[in-house]
């Protein structure tokens, strides 16, 4: 059995954002609705690092476990899905999520409050596969047509990667064993060069000048 | 009831309430799974284009799935 995974290559990530725009106009997500997002630590910093965060699929989800109405549950390949008809739109399953992936849109049946919606891995909900109901509660159903994810079958630098877990960790774990690791791998050259190839030898990516104006903290 | 009697009532009952405190009863909240109460949901591949072959699909992820790996994509 499958275990669907996100895997994002913190190395290679540029906080392009496409991979937020795609999901939204993909499942046109409501304004004030994010159900992936980058986050940046140390921006603007040398060595600042970021990765896109949704719904990460946990095989044992704290949010299918304080779900008062037990509207969330797992398919066989391991994606979170939730059943909005069921939803009450509590909000204890975003108290749960340690990433903070539930989403409320402001304007619903419950005053501010409506009714949960997160990433579903493209994989659309309890409804028919591709149908209107289906697409309109929960958004596109790619995983039926054979697809993966669209935040991470259209991110350019193939930093955020998703499918079976073992088959995402071994492409990452290939990546790791090729550019090195450690807190000296840092950049472009890092995340793209050619296996064995380090700075300043042939073969490898020139190192940038630093910008004008750029200091070292 | 005579005096004796109030005593060892009384003593049985203190003996009682600190034997109490001796139990070793689980403190923390029992962990109980809820059951989905919703829809059942169907399977990725019954469906069309894949009309039940599950094998036709997990061939159709898995080459997406090395479309993300550009060490063997571009060779």
């Amino acid at each position: 059995m499958a275990r669907m995974k996100f895997l994002c290559d913190a190395e290679r990530c540029i906080e392009c954002n496409a991979c937020v725009t795609a999901c939204k106009q993909e499942h046109e997500i409501p304004w004030g609705v994010n159900r992936r997002r980058v986050v940046t630590l140390n921006d603007g910093v040398p060595g600042e690092r970021s990765i896109s965060v949704a719904c990460m699929h946990c095989s044992d989800a704290p949010c299918e476990a304080v779900c008062p109405v037990d509207c969330i549950y797992h398919t066989d390949e391991g994606v979170v899905l939730h059943d909005k008809d069921l939803c009450i739109g509590c909000g204890y399953c975003f108290y749960a999520c340690p990433f903070g992936a539930p989403q409320f849109p402001q304007a619903g049946a419950f005053g501010v409050r409506g009714k949960m919606d997160k990433c579903t891995f493209c994989a659309g909900g309890p409804e028919p596969d591709g149908s209107q109901a289906e697409y309109q509660k929960y958004g596109r159903n790619r995983l039926a047509e054979g697809k993966l994810p669209v935040c991470a079958e259209m991110c350019s630098t193939k930093a955020l990667m998703g499918g079976d877990g073992e088959v995402v960790a071994d492409i990452y774990r290939q990546r790791v064993t090729s550019r090195g690791k450690g807190t000296e791998v840092w950049g472009w050259a890092t995340a793209y060069g050619l296996p064995g190839a380090q700075r300043g030898q042939p073969g490898a990516p020139a190192q940038q000048p630093a910008p004008a104006g750029a200091t070292k903290s | 009831m005579s005096a004796r009697n109030v005593v060892i009532a009384a003593v049985l009952a203190m003996t009682a309430v600190a034997l109490a405190g001796c139990g070793e009863r689980p403190q923390v909240v029992r962990y109980k799974q809820g059951h989905y109460q919703g829809k059942p949901d169907t399977l990725p591949y019954q469906g069309a284009p894949f009309n039940g072959s599950k094998q036709q699909w997990d061939d159709a992820i898995r080459t997406r799935q090395q479309n993300q790996n550009e060490y063997k994509r571009m060779g």
